[in-house]
């Protein structure tokens, strides 16, 4: 397989689902995946994980073997621990592998990266001991780890499946600390379309509560001006609720609000992206099947806009459904029927989100941290230092870089750039969209001379563990 | 702080950290390795030498960073290997 027809990068449900109907159809597909294992996010290590590990996690990460089995027994090539770090125009893609570079090209490409955890600026976010809700969870999935004693805080599903996993495993946490108010629960009464399903995952996330209650977890509303306390490490987290300033002695704190799409490859294409204004952030622009603004290009799961694991699956079916009919294999009637029901469960799935996008909307104070915070993490500079840059005529993020060095770091920009461009556009009045976003670059990843030169080596280059 | 369930029949993974030894199971990456052995802080940043551990586990805040083999990688999307000597990257003189 030296020229797939179909490049599958990112193997969660999206791109699990996506690759296992395009082979089933008879395309040649290659997925990479940077994981040593399929899952994505949601079903990380499932495939190797312990019973005990399936017993924390609960029903909805096993319910991930029915997507591993079909991808097993689909007639495709998997690399896992693939890095993809450059893709271009001509759908080339380049990856490396146990520290060897290799470049493959397809007639399309599926690009289904997934979501990351918004970031979380407050006082005292860089301290060592302060993790994302979502590293704690790689942590139980990937090696059982469970932090003790942690104070979870924050809003959105995931802090309160976190928190229940926790409770199963027998650590609980030692406090929720949730930034939710009364106006959250207000503005989802606006939301009358999806609000049948969305009270159905409200009362999920009530019965979540429920058991955290009868462990007697101590769980705090409405809280604000959220800090980390703590010199060299986190000791602890200082905010207000209900009027009270509160402050809970912990050496881990785990911080979440929300996911947002993963746009690094979609943006070093220079896709069309587009401002989400429910969801606080960018997202490739899309037909109703995925197709991105390269027709050959198409986008599916979270990294399209965040609709969760379910709509991800259903969104990749779309999406190979509508590959093989813009590669002319079936028709666009056979494709309508093929994804009849990904369709349909898709518009269910999606319906729900702007009810949970009202509910656990992040706080403005998160989104557009006060002049004392850390944006950018990597060349620490504060949210005081890109509103100066804005007051010397700085009118986005691609222009931050020449005058200071916010986004220039190793994670180029992955944990700043959205609060670069709110914070930006608050100071200069310009929407988010005309802000626009940092000029996302390969390589993606860091890769090192060896790898690169290895690339131009006569060396075969093609994905070992493939036909010729 | 961490603790370790489920896992006590897997292999064990003893590399070092700065010239200590930390010992590991087989599968974890070097961040979770690390982080159940008690070692919080990995490294501190080239500009205000702050100190710095993991934040994401999924390789997108490159907090982890650490060095093997020369090599400055991300902590928690590199396994834990028999032998390995990790150690902090070098904080770079202060400008003056
Ligand atoms: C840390 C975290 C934990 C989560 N846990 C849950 C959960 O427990 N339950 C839940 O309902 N939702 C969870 N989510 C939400 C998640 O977004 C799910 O809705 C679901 O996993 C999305 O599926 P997906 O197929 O779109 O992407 P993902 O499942 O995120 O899959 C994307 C895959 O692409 C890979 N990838 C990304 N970039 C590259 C690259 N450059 N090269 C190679 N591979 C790459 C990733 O390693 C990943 O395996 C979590 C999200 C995060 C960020
Ligand atoms: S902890 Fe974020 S990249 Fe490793």
């Amino acid at each position: 397989m030296t020229r797939p027809d179909l490049i599958v990068i990112g193997a969660g449900p999206a791109g699990m689902a996506g690759a296992t109907m395009a082979a089933q159809q008879g395309m040649s597909v290659l997925v990479l995946d940077e994981q040593p294992a399929p899952g994505g996010q949601i079903f990380r290590n499932l495939g190797a994980s312990s019973t005990q590990q399936r017993q924390m996690l609960g029903p909805d990460y096993t319910a991930g073997q029915m997507l591993l089995d079909g991808l097993a027994a689909a007639p495709l090539t998997l690399i896992s621990g693939a890095v993809v770090w450059d893709v271009d125009q001509e759908r080339t893609v380049t990856y490396s592998k146990d520290g060897k570079a290799y470049r493959v090209k397809a007639n399309y490409l599926l690009l289904s990266t997934g979501a990351m955890e918004r970031p979380v600026p407050l006082p005292g976010w860089t301290l060592p001991g302060v993790m994302t809700a979502g590293a704690a969870q790689i942590l139980m999935k990937t090696s059982g780890l469970l932090a003790k004693d942690a104070v979870l805080a924050g809003s959105g599903p995931l802090l309160y499946l976190v928190a229940v996993q926790m409770l199963r495993a027998g650590t609980p946490p030692k406090a929720l600390v949730e930034t939710q108010t009364p106006a959250n629960y207000r503005a989802v009464l606006h939301h009358a379309g999806g609000a049948l399903r969305g009270w159905k995952a409200l009362a999920k996330g009530a019965r979540m509560l429920r058991e955290l209650r009868r462990a007697s977890a101590p769980r705090y509303t409405a809280a604000r001006d959220l800090a980390i306390t703590g010199d060299t490490a986190a000791s602890g987290l200082r905010f207000t609720a209900k009027g009270q300033v509160h402050h809970l002695e912990c050496a881990t704190v785990l911080l979440h609000q929300g996911v947002v799409p993963n746009t690094q490859i979609t943006r070093a294409l220079r896709l069309d992206h587009q401002w989400h204004a429910g969801q606080r952030c960018f997202h490739p622009v899309l037909s109703p099947w995925g197709q991105s603004s390269h027709s050959q290009i198409y986008v599916a799961g979270d990294g399209a806009a965040i609709a969760g694991a379910k709509a991800a699956e259903h969104a990749g079916q779309c999406a190979a459904a509508d590959i093989l009919r813009c590669a002319g294999r079936i028709t666009a009637a056979q494709r309508d029927t093929l994804a009849a029901s990904a369709k349909r469960n898709l518009a269910g799935e999606q319906a729900l989100r702007p009810f949970l996008d009202a509910l656990y909307a992040p706080p403005a104070a998160i989104l557009r941290p006060p002049d004392a915070v850390t944006v950018c993490r990597c060349e620490e500079v504060s949210a005081g230092d890109i509103r100066a840059y804005a007051r010397l005529g700085c009118k986005g993020p691609s222009q931050t870089k020449a005058f200071g060095r916010a986004g220039m770091g190793p994670c180029q920009g992955r944990t700043c750039g959205l609060t670069v461009t709110e914070v930006l556009a608050q100071a200069t009045g310009l929407s988010p969209q005309d802000t626009g976003y940092f000029k996302i670059r390969a390589p993606l990843k860091p890769v090192t001379l060896g790898e690169v030169a290895a690339l131009h080596s006569p060396a075969p280059q093609q994905p070992e563990g493939q036909d010729p | 702080m961490f603790e370790r369930i489920g896992h006590s029949a897997t292999a064990q993974v003893r590399f070092t950290f700065n010239g200590e030894t930390v010992i590991g199971n087989a599968g974890d990456s070097l961040a979770a390795a690390l982080l159940a052995a008690g070692h919080k802080v990995f490294r501190d940043t080239p500009t205000t030498a702050a100190p710095r551990g993991p934040f994401c586990m999924m390789g997108s805040c490159f907090d982890c960073l650490v060095v093997v083999d020369g090599e400055t990688v991300q902590a928690c999307q590199t396994p834990a290997q028999v032998g390995l000597v990790v150690t902090s990257p070098p904080v770079p003189r202060a400008q003056p």
